[in-house]
């Protein structure tokens, strides 16, 4: 873990209520991707934790979608403003476990943090596919910045409007790999959990209180003990996730 | 002997900053971000008889200038405390530090405290008959006179250590409780812990904490918390342990006015995990501003 202070150098919409910050400061701790980071709000006691999308040795970017107090503020911040971050918090993806083919499953905003995945595999020499979730074509984001990294992307949404009708899961069915790394709602990775023919990683959100290990608010049960998603996590592999219900 | 110095039950602290039970793990883990030796000490997690998971989650809340938690004594246990988290703080932190423990009857704070006594490390026992967040023990121990006493004779006849009472905000006159565990032998008081609160969703119009309440930490509650210092500190001789909502070295300096020999940060830590390291910083400058030669001065200066 580091603190630092990062300028804003771009905090644009994707679509409607998704918008992609660009953050310049010492990049130095966060190393891998599915990391993220935690940021101080004016006026909020607590910090918002916001999964890194893509970063390097300056810059980071994250996407976030409007939906409480903090990104509202968030929103609203213009370029040239200052964060107090703190970088390099959880455990993050492992890239060595992927084989030849590993694909990657993302539902909503859970897509970003895949994008730093993705790039990383792809760099290893891995052929990687996409495989993007969202409910409905005004919702779909980041398909052709997947395709510029050479990942093969697949969209589906549930009402059909764009790409495959369904869920990522309905893709998956249809594809071969040999290892899967996911991020998105819960449900969604019950089902991708459930579909999966290999080993692979999820990424688990939980309410936060400190983010970095201290404080125990975001504990859960796993199969090897009691872990924190914040610190042990917030990735986990299959083989250790105990299903709470 | 430095100007931040303090005595806390004849053990010298270099100075008063204590970081919290439950927001500084068992210690070894913030040794990454900075050398916690500069602490005064620090008080580990809340250790019971058992393993504890703890409740359900959510069991975290955001408040105006606080939080809420109902994290529930999540803890190893403290056979696995003294054979797994004490030998990795040992390699990273060379003062005596102070053990919290909790319990669910009198037989189990006699149980750790039996245990922890045993162990050179620790240097104080702070006994919790305070946590809002568990049922048929903890702070049902601290809001009665008697039950508080009773706890307090009950571990001092199995320690030899200093035993600091843990006391908990959520009572109509703290300083009863107080002078009940002064009365059995307790070395000490600290105050406050958590006040019991709640929030709930209105657009779900559910409570937010999956145990529906949970204690308020933070900003929100040091006014209280000076308060009921104070009025600890009127009603009793041993030294008074002060949290709740102390942020800054300021923070402190009232605390230790109001009648605090020693001060915790809780919350803080959270939010600012260089919290106490910038409190102990700071605290010379601030000191100097208000004209305090020695920390040790200000205790019950207020009063």
């Amino acid at each position: 873990m580091k603190q630092g202070i990062f300028e804003i150098i771009e905090n644009e919409y994707l679509i409607e209520n998704v918008l992609r910050m660009k953050l310049s400061g010492d990049t130095s701790e966060i190393k891998c991707p599915g990391r993220f980071v935690n940021i101080k709000l004016d006026g909020l006691y607590l910090r918002r934790p916001i999964s890194v999308c893509d970063f390097d040795e300056n810059t980071l970017t994250i996407i976030y979608k409007v939906v409480g107090k903090g990104t509202k503020l968030m929103e609203g911040m213009k370029k040239g403003e200052k964060l107090d971050v703190l970088t390099g918090l959880g455990n993050g993806y492992d890239t060595s476990l992927s084989g030849e083919r590993p694909l990657l499953l993302g539902g909503g905003v859970g897509v970003p943090p895949l994008y730093n995945l993705a790039k990383r595999l792809i760099s290893e020499g891995k052929k990687v596919t996409v495989i993007l979730g969202f409910n409905k074509k005004s919702e779909v984001f980041y398909e052709d910045e997947f395709k510029a990294l050479g990942a093969e992307t697949i969209v589906t949404t549930v009402d059909g409007s764009y790409g495959k009708k369904g869920f990522v899961t309905d893709a998956m069915k249809e594809l071969e790999y040999t290892y899967f790394y996911t991020c998105g709602p819960e449900p969604m990775l019950k089902a991708v959990y459930k579909t999966s023919e290999t080993e692979g990683e999820m990424s688990f959100e939980k309410r936060m209180g400190c983010g970095f290990g201290a404080c125990m608010g975001c504990s859960c049960k796993t199969i090897t003990g009691y872990k924190r998603i914040c610190k042990e996590g917030p990735v986990m592999k299959k083989e250790e996730i105990l299903w709470e219900d | 002997m430095g100007r931040l110095s303090v005595d806390l039950c004849g053990i010298e602290l270099e100075n008063p900053i204590i970081p919290a039970s439950g927001t500084f793990g068992y210690g070894y883990e913030f040794s990454e971000y900075y050398d916690i030796n500069m602490l005064g000490t620090f008080s580990f997690k809340g250790t019971t008889r058992e393993p504890r998971f703890g409740n359900p989650t959510p069991r975290i809340a955001e408040s105006p200038s606080g939080l809420l938690n109902s994290v529930g004594l999540q803890n190893p246990g403290v056979e696995k405390v003294i054979s797994e988290e004490l030998p990795k703080l040992k390699k990273c932190f060379h003062k005596p530090v102070m053990a919290n423990v909790s319990g669910f009857s009198i037989d189990e704070y006699v149980e750790v405290c039996e245990k922890l006594d045993g162990e050179e490390q620790v240097g104080w026992l702070e006994v919790n008959i305070s946590c809002p967040n568990v049922h048929g023990g903890g702070m049902s121990f601290g809001t009665d006179p008697k039950a508080a006493a009773a706890v307090t004779k009950a571990v001092k006849a199995v320690t030899k250590k200093p035993v600091i009472m843990k006391l908990s905000p959520n009572v109509s006159d703290i300083a009863e409780i107080a002078k009940a565990c002064e009365a059995e032998g307790a070395d000490a008081i600290s105050l406050i812990n958590t006040v019991l609160s709640m929030r709930i969703d209105i657009a779900k119009r559910k409570p937010l904490l999956a145990n529906v309440t949970g204690g308020l930490s933070g900003d929100a509650i040091f006014p209280l918390a000076v308060r009921m210092v104070y009025q600890t500190a009127k009603a009793v001789n041993v030294p008074i342990v002060g949290l709740g909502g102390v942020s800054s070295a300021e923070n402190v300096i009232e605390m230790m006015l109001a009648g605090a020999t020693a001060v915790e940060v809780g919350a803080a830590n959270l939010v600012e995990p260089f919290a106490c390291k910038k409190i102990i910083e700071d605290l010379p400058s601030v000191m100097d501003k208000y004209k305090i030669e020695n920390l040790k001065d200000i205790i019950k200066g207020a009063l």
